[in-house]
Parts: structure tokens; sequence; C-alpha cells
């Protein structure tokens, strides 16, 4: 086993072992650590995957923003000096049972499908191309984009601010 | 089970999503049912690139990962927003009390 398998499982047991604290911790500032250690371990994958250009944005948008704002709104919603941060879960021995049938049958499907394959797989480097992708192929796309994310903001402040009432 | 075989890959997304899906089904705070949401994505965009690398060899599939991180960035937004709102009126965020309409 060279190195860079090696590299590849800690990376995929990382993901997997910090997505599994997300399901199952007790506590939720766990749950929201742990979301750091996925989100990483994805990006990592996305390295892995020759995508250099997603994992930067993967590392840039999810760490630096979603799990930031994540954070944020824990701990406007738990009292931090609170010991018992719970977490409450129910029906998970059902949930348990469905997910683990589920996730046979999905790997069973990975297994057995036989998949497309490119002649021949690449490594170079991606930013110009999906740069001229943006601004030509996916023009519309591109500006729905800027569209939707000014909406979301200007959703995001009307709903969180406080109403005064007469 | 290897880098350069793309069922390894699908098979972390599998695992990742029903790990999403596990926690979306069984928490009852709200913010841990975002971050499951959030999971649910994460291995959307796995397979996204994990086919544009060994499957079309183009960039489409990175492409639509990012508007998929877009996406959920903005999900994120409004959804925590919800959250917060939800939080000023019920005092609670367990997704079983706020189960009026109006106030």
């Amino acid at each position: 086993m060279d190195v860079s398998t090696a590299v590849f499982y800690l990376i995929a047991l990382l993901t997997l072992v910090s997505a599994g604290m997300v399901a199952f911790s007790r506590n939720i500032i766990y749950s929201a650590f742990s979301l750091l250690g996925t989100f990483m371990g994805v990006a990592g994958i996305y390295v892995f995957l020759g995508a250099d250009f997603v994992a930067a944005v993967q590392v840039l948008i999810y760490v630096g923003g979603i799990l930031v704002l994540i954070l944020f709104a824990v701990m406007l919603t738990h009292r931090i000096t609170d010991v018992e941060i719970t977490n409450r879960a129910a029906g998970r021995i059902p949930a348990l049972l469905v997910i683990g049938v589920f996730v046979y049958f999905l790997i069973e499907t990975v297994k057995q499908t036989p998949w497309a394959k490119a002649k021949e797989v690449v490594y170079v480097a991606t930013t110009a191309t999906i740069g001229d992708a943006f601004l030509y192929d996916y023009l519309l796309p591109f500006e729905l984009a800027s569209v939707v994310l000014l909406g979301a903001m200007i959703g995001a402040v009307v709903l969180s601010r406080k109403e005064i009432k007469e | 089970m290897s880098p350069n075989d793309l069922s390894s890959y699908l098979i972390i997304g599998a695992i990742l999503f029903s790990l999403g899906m596990f926690t979306v089904l069984t928490r009852r705070n709200a913010i841990s049912v975002l971050m499951g949401v959030e999971l649910i994505l994460n291995s959307a965009n796995i397979n996204y690139v994990a086919f544009s690398h060994f499957s079309s060899g183009n960039s489409a599939g990175q492409i639509y990962a990012i508007f998929v991180i877009m996406l959920a960035a903005a999900e994120a937004a409004v959804g925590l927003a919800i959250v917060l709102a939800i939080f000023q009126l019920f005092h609670t965020i367990d997704v079983e009390a706020a189960q009026t309409l109006k106030e």
C-alpha cells in the first residue's frame, strides 16, 4: 500500500467517523464541531478526484461560512452555562434498521452496476475551465445564482429581525 | 476500495448520505436536522465530482457541485434564520414543539 492510498483511507475514515459523530453524539456542540472534520474530509476527497477548485470552494464556504453560521445558531439558541446541552433523538432503533437496509442495497447497487468509464482519467488544473464554463455555457444559471443569493440574504434579514410591536 | 476506483467514492457517498438521513430522521433539534441536510448535500456533491472525474471526463459535474454548495449556503442562512425566529417565539427549537401556524 503506497502513501496516497494510506492518505485516502485516512481521509475517508475522518469523513465517516466525524459524520457518525454528527449523527450519534449526545451533545450538540460536539455534533457541530464534528461537522468540521466531515467538511475537511470531503474537501480532501475532492483533491483526490482532481477537483482543486471545488476543494477550495468547499473549505471557504462550508468551513468558513456554513459551519460558523451553525455554531452561531447553536450558541444563540442554547444557554452556554447549561452543563447538559442535550441533542435529543427519537426512534433510533427503527431508523437504524431502515437506514441499514437502505445503505446495504445502495452499496450492492454501486458494486453491481457497470458504470461508464472515461477514456482516460486526467489530472489538470480546473479553475480556468470552470471560469470559462460559468461565463459561456452556464451564464444564465450563474446569474440566477446571484439573484437566489440576494433573495436568501434579504429573506434571512427579514426573518431574523426583532419585530417591534406597537 | 482504492483511490483510483469510482465505486469506493460512491460507497463513501452512500454511507455519508445514510448518516445524514439518520440525523434528519431521528433528531428533534432543528439545528441538528439542518446539519443532517448538510451531510446529505455533501454526499451528493461527492457523487457529482466522482462521476465527473471517472465517467464523463469533463468538468460539468464540478460545476453542478459548485451550484449545490451555493444553494447549501443560501439554505443554511434562511434555515437558521427560521430556527432563530422559532426560538424567539417558542423558546425552544424542538421540532415537535413548533406545531402552530400562527401565534
